[in-house]
């Protein structure tokens, strides 16, 4: 409900220096502006002169990042600072980087979350396979698939927004990108699941993986002879089975939003 | 009891000694007995040894007398009153709630609680009527400790953790700053209505400020009993019943800490800062205490089931003991015994349905359940009862000015502070939800019974302001109460889904919880997801360690449901009359080899092997094959009338698994012959076959002589080329039945188990649909 969080980090960052001398771009520069014109501005007003100043900065590029993942401004300032962080400001992070998060190494479903980071499915850029590096820019294709679901939104858009979520999800189980999940691919999603619950884990998995994909063939194509096979999950048998969750308000996380914060170093330089 | 007592001591007065001593004997035993009286006023165990003690001073006291022929028959009303009173008031009120359901369309237009109310007014009038004076049936003490606790309790113990906990925040918003809001609004608004009443002289220019306070505190609470039973009807989506829902339980704090502080202040007069201040520190206690408590004996609950494994019939009390002391000792410290109950019943519900038997877990059920269904009943006809009963004292302004002001001020509250939310909510609140938010602020009993328990002396109000309340009550109830269900469907708000959770919803739900906290985690900050798992991580590796007895109540979640859900789909195997389904929510031909990936080669030969049947013969052999089984089942019944004490689910269950694996096996076969002969009769296909057999098992009676004779043989059948479909058919159903048998002598126990689990499922559907709630503990 409330975000100490947020206002934690920023204030950590600005606290013992000032606002002035803040390493975070907005500020820096709003800093700069008001001693330099001594003129009082909001912070708003300050960086939109800034943009128009220099085409090369990153922020220019941040507003652009921002048409197009629906971010704002701040959370990827903030999602930019995390991932140089990660990096050890690099320009790209590696599998390593990721996999060399503490708190992700009890995860039992690590190998997956960190392949979609360098799946090019996900990045919306129509071409398959995986990479090995990825820059900012698809650092955040990829967590711009976690973003919620706004109250102005219309039911289209929702429709859209549900279909995009649950097609990250799908190409996390597609491994070999051939449009279906086989019975082999959702073991594996299930092993994964249960590999942190040791041996009985291992003895389920399957049984739970043959159990669901048995229901899944039998929503779908209820009647079947013994001789047909059915293939595999398509994407939208895979939309069918998973109607009930409700995927476009539950598959979101809370992106931090420093949005105040900065309003307030702004406000305090003028 | 004492009064009944009473005229026998009188001629005792002025005897001789030794009668003095009779005389004194017989007053130590009445003081006994008044003192014990309030005690034990409801129960019936405390009347027996006074009713000894009794004949035995009447007894000694005949003997100074002449004898009289002793009484065949006798008459003692009063001997048994009490208790005899509350079983028929129990009783009406069961009747009444059967009777609604039998006539027809009443209880889908009109809410059961209205009908209640309209019961109780009648019984009220014809007591009234008869001259006899109204019993105090709605009396505070009656109603806190007797009536209260089932209904809290069923809700706790069944409170939806998952949704609970994620909209924890908005909850406690509306509970504490929309109950705050609504007791100062309404209270603050009521008392300048009072004062400005210019051409009324009467007392209402008297009412102070503090006594109005009071009351809007006691009126601003939204009520559970009356939302659950509103609710419950109206079958509206998860997010807005645990919204309403999750307020009225949560606002208890609130209540009575204003309450208490009013009612205090209310008596002096002024109240200063500090008091404000301690007021706040005392929410805080009220409310933290309460849950504190309520989680202390939760876990106590919780660590008393994982010894109980020897002794099963007591298993579900220990659940209902721990509950009401919990709610006890809150109330023994004036703090939130609601909110006690709820933190007792979800804490202790994971730890306890993993240790405690399958049958302990049904009765658990069912108990709350039915407590809690008769407990409503006979709160709302107790409110019927009290309304004709209590001394009114209707003030027009009064009440019109409260009604008023209980809407306006609910309605503002409602979307000032789902203003304030939504900057928080992710998934954010629309208009709609806004207004069945409103809309669902039903208030009910508890309100009036603490409008009773006002003290005549320091309110001389008191009578009006239970006029109010009961009027308020009446108006939400009736009111509110039967149109919100025809404005959810015009407004077209979301109901609840029906359907049962499939196992791809439940992996998926997991894996997007993982998948959600990774993320975060790749963010770099703690949101809540991160913090769920870590909390899960430690009730996992601790906390489930020292409370739950057995391994296999500790294996993962999605381990569990999957247990849970082939166990269900074996019950309806076997119910349904032997039909293999996959454990999966729709009938449907498909089975495992249309998704194995590797085919069996067998398949082939047996299709050319097989000879075509008559159509005539495979239903001859469709009919004893469910004769058996019909008897099967009928045999399978008897058994559930004697062993109540060994439940052996845990030692039977593996036993179970692989026996139902082994059925599933055989019926795969069957059901790939009978698709590979089906061509030739459609009709007859299994789906159709399945149909029929689970549409109407009782239409097969078992017909003694039409029961093949068993020939097993089990050398041959299961090579594919000798192989031939009647054979199959006779010799699956006679293995089945063979199974059973070999079970019965080999293994009594284990297979006793199995089919006492079997019959307890078939005959027993489950109080509600809400069985699949298995909530992780923390969601």
């Amino acid at each position: 409900m409330l975000r100490p969080r947020a206002l934690r980090t920023g204030c950590v960052d600005l606290g013992p220096r000032g606002c002035q001398r803040v390493p975070c771009a907005w500020c820096a520069r709003v800093g700069d502006r008001a001693s330099r014109t001594g003129r009082a501005g909001g912070a708003a007003a300050a960086a939109a002169a800034a943009m128009g100043a220099s085409q090369t900065r990153p922020e220019h590029r941040h507003q652009d990042l921002a048409d197009r993942t629906g971010f704002s401004l701040e959370q990827i300032k903030n999602l930019h600072k995390r991932f140089q962080q990660l990096s050890g400001d690099e320009d790209t992070i590696s599998k390593e980087n990721l996999e060399s998060i503490p708190t992700l190494a009890n995860n039992p479903i690590r190998k997956q979350i960190i392949g979609a980071f360098f799946d090019k499915r996900n990045q919306h850029r129509g071409e398959a396979g995986s990479c090995d590096q990825i820059g900012f820019e698809q650092f955040l294709m990829v967590m711009s698939h976690f973003r919620p679901p706004t109250l102005k939104m219309t039911a289209e858009e929702k429709e859209a927004m549900r279909r995009e979520k649950l097609r990250f999800l799908f190409n996390m189980h597609d491994t070999d990108n051939d449009g279906t999940i086989t019975l082999v691919e959702y073991r594996k999603v299930v092993e994964e699941l249960l590999s942190k619950s040791g041996s009985i884990g291992q003895e389920a998995a399957e049984a739970i993986a043959d159990a669901a994909m048995l229901e899944v063939a039998s929503t779908n194509v209820p009647t079947m002879g013994p001789d047909d096979f059915y293939e595999g999950i398509t994407f939208e048998h895979f939309e069918q089975i998973l109607k009930g969750l409700e995927m476009e308000s539950r598959m979101h996380i809370r992106f931090l939003d420093v949005d105040t914060t900065t309003m307030r170093c702004g406000k305090s330089t003028s | 009891m004492t009064s009944g007592t009473g005229p026998r001591g009188r001629p005792g007065a002025g005897r001789g000694l030794p009668e003095r001593g009779l005389l004194l004997l017989l007053v130590l035993v009445l003081l006994e007995g008044s003192v014990v009286f309030p005690l034990g006023a409801a129960s019936s165990p405390d009347v027996d040894p006074r009713g000894h003690s009794e004949d035995r001073a009447v007894a000694e006291e005949s003997q100074n007398y002449s004898k009289k022929a002793f009484p065949v028959l006798s008459l003692d009303y009063h001997h048994i009153h009490v208790p005899f009173e509350i079983a028929l008031w129990v009783l009406l009120a069961s009747l009444m709630k059967l009777g609604f359901h039998l006539i027809p369309r009443l209880s889908s237009i009109v809410p059961e609680s209205c009908l209640l109310i309209v019961v109780g007014l009648l019984v009220g009038g014809f007591i009234k009527l008869a001259g006899e004076k109204v019993p105090p049936v709605l009396d505070s003490q009656s109603f806190f400790l007797c009536l209260l606790p089932p209904i809290i309790l069923d809700a706790g113990y069944f409170l939806p953790i998952r949704p609970f906990m994620e909209n924890l925040g908005t909850i406690l918003m509306f509970a504490v700053v929309g109950t705050l809001w609504n007791a100062f609004f309404v209270g603050g608004l009521l008392y300048a209505v009072c004062q400005i009443q210019p051409g009324n002289p009467s007392d209402l220019h008297n009412l102070e400020l503090l006594p109005c306070l009071l009351f809007a505190s006691i009126i601003s609470a939204v009520d559970p009993v009356a939302v659950l039973a509103v609710f419950e009807e109206i079958h509206i989506n998860e997010l807005l019943h645990i919204l309403v829902f999750g307020e009225s339980l949560l606002n208890d704090a609130v209540t009575v800490v204003l309450y208490h502080l009013f009612e205090e202040y209310s008596g002096a007069g002024t109240v200063t800062i500090l008091d404000g201040v301690l007021g706040v520190i005392s929410f805080l206690v009220v409310a933290l205490g309460g849950v504190l408590v309520g989680a202390i004996y939760g876990f106590l609950a919780a660590f008393t089931s994982r010894f109980t494994s020897h002794v099963r019939v007591i298993e579900p009390l220990f659940v209902f003991v721990y509950s009401y002391m919990a709610y006890l000792s809150a109330e023994m410290f004036h703090l939130s015994g609601i909110m006690a109950l709820i933190a007792c019943g979800a804490v202790m519900r994971p730890y306890v349905e993993a240790n405690i038997s399958h049958k302990s877990h049904t009765t658990i059920k069912y108990f709350l359940k039915m407590w809690s269904s008769v407990s409503e009943t006979l709160i709302f006809i107790f409110l019927g009862v009290a309304t004709v009963d209590g001394p009114h004292s209707w003030n027009w302004t009064f009440v019109t000015v409260t009604v008023l002001l209980c809407l306006v001020s609910r309605v503002i509250g409602v979307i000032g502070l789902t203003f304030v939310i939504n900057k928080f909510r992710i998934v954010k609140l629309t208009t709609k939800d806004q207004f069945i938010v409103a809309y669902g602020g039903l208030r009910g009993a508890i309100a009036f019974s603490l409008g009773f328990l006002l003290e005549e002396k320091h309110f001389p109000m008191r009578d009006m302001f239970l006029t109010a309340i009961i009027t308020v009550i009446f108006f939400t109830v009736f009111v509110q109460g039967m149109t919100i269900k025809p404005l959810v469907e015009l407004l077209a708000v979301k109901k609840k889904q029906e359907a049962k959770r499939t196992i791809n919803e439940e992996i998926h739900t997991q894996f997007l919880d993982h998948l959600l906290t990774g993320i975060e985690d790749i963010c770099g900050h703690y949101g809540h997801h991160h913090w769920k798992d870590k909390l899960n991580r430690i009730n996992k590796k601790y906390v489930k360690k020292c409370l739950i007895a057995d391994e296999r109540g500790r294996e993962p979640q999605l381990i569990a449901f999957y247990h849970k859900m082939e166990m269900k789909q074996a019950i309806e195997l076997v119910e349904s009359g032997g039909g293999f389904k996959p454990p999966s929510a729709l009938p449907s031909t498909v089975s495992m080899q249309n998704i194995q990936p590797k085919k069996p080669a067998a398949a082939k030969p047996v299709q050319r092997a097989l000879p075509q049947l008559p159509k005539g013969r495979e239903e001859e052999i469709r009919t004893i094959l469910r004769s058996n089984l019909q008897r099967t089942r009928q045999r399978l019944r008897s058994y559930n009338r004697h062993t109540l004490v060994a439940d052996p689910y845990e030692e039977g269950f593996s036993d179970f698994i692989i026996k139902k694996q082994k059925i599933i096996e055989l019926e795969k076969k069957i059901i790939h012959m009978n698709n590979l002969t089906l061509p030739a009769a459609p009709p007859d296909s299994p789906t159709l076959c399945r149909a029929r057999l689970a549409s109407d098992p009782q239409a097969y009676r078992p017909k003694r002589d039409s029961v093949p004779t068993i020939q097993v043989d089990l050398a041959s059948p299961q090579s594919p080329d000798s192989v031939n479909l009647m054979d199959e058919f006779r010799a699956n159903g006679s293995r089945r039945e063979e199974e059973e048998d070999q079970g019965l002598t080999m293994r009594p126990r284990g297979e006793d188990g199995r089919r006492e689990q079997l019959t307890r499922c078939l005959s027993d559907p489950g109080p509600s649909a809400d069985e699949d709630e298995d909530e992780p503990f923390l969601p």
